[in-house]
Order: C-alpha cells, then structure tokens, then sequence
C-alpha cells in the first residue's frame, strides 16, 4: 500500500564529482535557512501579544446576576455533582425577608466556593445549571497564584459586579438542538 | 619608546582586549538570536529589550552553579583544561591588525596589539596550542567519553592545521611576508586576495570552522556519542570558559578570514575617504578619522563572518567521523597543493588570476559528472 506520492525509494549509487564537493548542496541549504531568517516568526510573544480566544472560551467563572441585580443561583448543587474535578463546594441558605433584591430564588447560595486548582476548566458545571448562573467568561483568565491560600475563590472573586456586567458577545452562533447553552439568554 | 606612545598603545591593547571579550559575550546572545530566527522563533527576548542581558544573565548562572571536580580528576589539569583554552582563544588577537594608524602629533601607531613580522605564524602556533585546553581537560576528567572527544578534538586539529596551513601558503607566495599587516597593506583599495585565491579561501574557511570547533565539525562534543564530549565532567564557569573560548576563537577567526582574504581594514574608495578628510579636518584628525572608517569597515565583515558561522551551524548537520578525516586528508591537502602548485606557475608568468583555473576546472568536471550521472528512473505511481 502506498500511503504518500512523496516517498523516495533509497538508492546507495556512488555520488557524483558535484555531490562530493558538497558545496552546492551547501548553498542549497543557506539559501533554505536565510529565507527562514527573514521569514515571518510563528511565535506569539504572550504577555505582551494575547490571541483571540474565541466566543466560546472558557475562561474565569462567573456567577451572574439578573436583570435587576439579584443573585440568580439557588444552591442547587448540580455544578458540584456535574464537576468532575469536583471543585465546586456550596452552603446553602433560606432566603430570609427583605433580601427579595439581593436573591431571585427562595433559597441561595450563603458560601460557594470553586478551587481553581482542582478546575479543568470543562465548562460542565455551565451545562448543568438550571438557573443560567455560573459561566465561564471568554474575555478573562484565573490569574496566576503563587501561593496555595489565593487558590480557593468565593463569592467576592465570583459573583458579578453590576458596574462591570458580563456580556457574552456571539452574534455568530446559532441555536442548536445540540448547542442549547446559545440559546440560553445572556445579558 | 617614548612615554605617550607606550600609554597610546597600553591604552589601545586594552581597548581592543575589552573589544574582543565584548564581541564574545555578545556572539552568545547573537548565536541564540540567529538560532531562533533562522528556526521561526525569537529567541532570547526577555532580559532587557531584545534579549540584550541575556548574556549577564548567563554569565550570572554560570557563576552561582556548583563548581564541581570529579574525585578521580586530576585536580591541577582539570583547572588548568579551560584556562588554558580561553588563553591561547585570548592571546591570538594581539598581532591583528585592526585599523591602519593613530596619528597622534607626530608618531603614526598602527592599531594593532602588536606588529611582528612573523604574525601568521604565531596565529598558527597559538591555535595549535588551543587543542591543549581540550587535551588536558579531557584527560584530566578521567572519564572515557571525555577523552574519546579530547582525542576526537586533537586528530581533528592536526588534521585540519595541515589544510590550514597549505591554503594560506599560496598567500604568502603571492604576498611574500608572514606579516598580517604587509598582507593585509597588499590588499589596498578592492584588491583584494579573494579575487586571485578563491579555493585558498574556501579550504581556509572549512579550516577555520574545523578549528573552531564549530558545527558541521563539532565532532569533540558530539552528544549523540560522546555525552558531551570533553567538556562532560565540567560544570560553572569552568565550561563557560570552554564554551567562552570557542566564541572568542570564533572572533578571532573571523578577523583573521576578514584580513587575509577580505581585504581587512581596506575598502573602495578608501583614498577618497582619506584625502577628503585629511583635507577638511586637518592631517591628524582626518587620519585618525581615515582609521577609525577603515576600522568600523573590518569590523563589519568581521560580523558578517561571525554571522555566516552561526548561519552554517544553523543550516548543517554534524559530519560522520571518517566524511571528516575525508575532508581533511583526501580532499583539502591535495588540493590545496595543487593550489600551491598552480598560483606558483601564475606567479612564474605573471597570470593573477592562475588559481581560478583551479576552480573552473572543478565546476566544469561537476557538471560532467552530474550530466553522465545515471538519472534515477522514475517510478510510476502505483495506484
């Protein structure tokens, strides 16, 4: 079977007068590497030059808020349970009166915790919510930690500030009956 | 000697000593850079902007690792192994002629470490008292792999100093002085031994690389076979100095390339430059300006060559041992005789330009051969 039209039959014939000089097949070669000299560089130098990730990027979590600011999650505990990396931990708690702004549903999320060095970042705690609470943002990454106490994340670090909203850009996707999580509502 | 002129020149060898420790360091960070570039990368770009500390850093690292001495080495060798390596790298620049003269009043002071009339010669003994540092420090080691390649190093040196030696003999011959600077003065304007000597020159620049130790004859410390080769044992600055001394000989070869066959400090319209600026700024400014012009021209192509020696390490693999001893002893000793041969019969009619026939002879015969060559049947594509 014949996988590739470029193969080259091995040959062990004595080399020609201009073969043995080398030289010519020398000047092949630097003409090969000096237009790789000047060639465009492939590396992308991170730091400084960050690449496009794409709209469907999963990056840092987040827990969304509602239209009018109130805490969407519930405490439900699907995430936890669909993480397989189980980072996901929670302490539930009942929402009491006059906390209707702060929290949609009756009960909510008084702890939740994700500890990013467990994360793998597979976007299944996204899948699994029925609320349309966490999501992995596109835009940004978990910074760099150096020590093992900046590793754990709470509800400061999650939980979306109304002066900076998330939005989740996507103007190309489309509704699947695959893909539901881009019909999902975001805003 | 007068007083001024000894402090001129105190001042002008330790200048150029600095030079030559300068261009070293920095053609570590160069070698990296042109790595990268040639292979689609970077390279070294985090220290400073473009990488430019790179070499402090190294020089940092190398110093803070353990300095480490085998308990079966032989202790005063394996000291002696790189020292003696970076001295004898050190040593050869001093008869090189680096620019024409300072005119300082009225002395003329070559820019030169020093002028002996003898100059080839002891850049020939110096660079053969290089393979020392490797021979000692490989047989100080007391490891098998670092002599296989102190050994490799040496036949390879002696080899190679034979071609070495032969190719610049049509030189002399034609020059008639062993002094770099006579030959370097013969070259005036574009005359240069390029023209008359263009196998000399490519059997001296094959020479250079096989002496230098430098890929595609970097046999003495070939990984694959010999760990890494005589420098296996050796760890801190101890292997920067060897690794060092290979650039600093990388320098200096590529000066002594530049003056012998590229004319060194010479360019076109080198007498227009002086007699404008000697006549606008005066004899001794515009000398010394004159100088400094020729100075900053052999410096050029001293970086040229420094860079073509990286682009050939970048572009060539390794030889095998005997394609190496081939080279060596079958291909550039007799035809560097036959050069030696040809240029004396051009020097008895006064043909110039007698080694060429050398080279047409050669291309003519390489087409033959590649034009009788059976061409490799094609095969049909099976489907």
């Amino acid at each position: 079977m014949q996988l590739t039209n470029r193969s080259k039959e091995v040959s062990n014939k004595e080399m020609t007068m201009a073969e043995k000089m080398y030289l010519p097949a020398i000047v092949q070669g630097l003409a090969i590497t000096i237009k790789h000299f000047f060639a465009k560089k492939v590396t992308i130098p991170y730091p400084e030059v960050k690449r496009y990730l794409g709209p469907v990027f999963r990056g840092h979590h987040i827990l969304k808020r509602d239209e009018e600011g109130r805490e969407r999650c519930t405490a439900c505990g699907l995430c936890a349970v669909a993480c397989p990396a189980e980072a996901i931990s929670m302490v539930a708690a009942e929402r009491k009166k006059g906390e209707e702004n702060l929290y949609r549903e009756e009960k909510y999320a008084a702890v939740y915790e994700i500890n990013m060095l467990r994360c793998i970042f597979c976007g299944l705690c996204e899948e699994a919510c029925p609320k349309q609470a966490v999501y992995l943002r596109h835009d940004k990454l978990v910074p760099i930690f150096t020590e093992r106490d900046q590793v754990v994340y709470g509800k400061e670090e999650l939980v979306e500030k109304m002066s900076d909203r998330y939005i989740r850009t996507n103007p190309d996707a489309q509704a699947t009956p695959t893909e539901p999580s881009f019909s999902r509502s975001v805003s | 000697m007068e007083l001024t002129e000894l402090i001129i020149k105190g001042i002008l060898i330790v200048v150029l000593f600095g030079v030559t420790l300068l261009i070293a360091m920095y053609s570590t960070w160069a070698e990296r850079k042109v790595a990268g570039f040639i292979q689609d990368r970077f390279g070294p770009n985090r220290a400073g902007p473009g990488g430019i500390f790179q070499p402090l850093a190294d020089a940092g690292k190398m110093f803070f690792k353990e300095d480490f001495i085998p308990s079966q080495a032989n202790k005063w060798l394996f000291i002696l192994g790189p020292c003696l390596a970076i001295l004898t790298a050190l040593m050869s620049s001093a008869v090189i002629p680096f620019g024409e003269s300072i005119r300082y009043e009225d002395l003329l002071i070559p820019v030169q470490g020093v002028e002996i009339n003898i100059g080839i010669l002891y850049v020939f003994g110096v660079v053969s008292l290089g393979v020392y540092g490797l021979m000692v420090g490989g047989w100080a080691s007391n490891n098998k792999f670092s002599l296989l390649g102190a050994i490799r190093a040496a036949s390879q040196n002696i080899s190679y100093e034979i071609g070495f030696g032969l190719s610049i003999i049509a030189i002399l011959m034609m020059t008639g002085s062993l002094s770099i600077r006579a030959i370097v003065e013969q070259q005036h304007g574009f005359a240069w031994n390029l023209f008359n000597q263009p196998l000399g020159f490519i059997i001296f620049l094959t020479c250079a690389f096989a002496e230098c130790n430098r890929t595609p004859f970097d046999l003495p410390e070939c990984e694959t076979e010999l760990v890494g080769g005589y420098h296996t044992e050796y760890s801190s600055m101890k292997l920067g100095f060897y690794l060092f001394a290979e650039y600093i000989n990388m320098f200096v070869s590529s000066a002594i390339i530049a003056s012998l066959y590229f004319g060194g400090y010479n360019y076109p319209g080198m007498d227009w430059v002086r007699e404008t600026l000697t006549g606008s700024l005066g004899a001794a400014t515009g000398h010394n300006l004159a100088t400094l012009v020729g100075t900053i021209v052999l410096f050029g192509k001293i970086f040229f060559f420094i860079f073509f020696f990286m682009w050939v390490r970048w572009t060539l693999p390794r030889f095998r041992y005997d394609q190496l001893m081939n080279l060596g002893w079958k291909t550039f000793i007799p035809l560097s005789i036959l050069n030696v041969v040809v240029t004396g019969f051009g020097l008895l009619y006064d043909v110039k330009y007698a080694s060429w026939a050398i080279v047409i002879v050669m291309v003519i015969m390489a087409m033959v051969s590649s034009a009788r060559a059976p061409k490799p049947a094609v095969q049909p594509q099976r489907t």
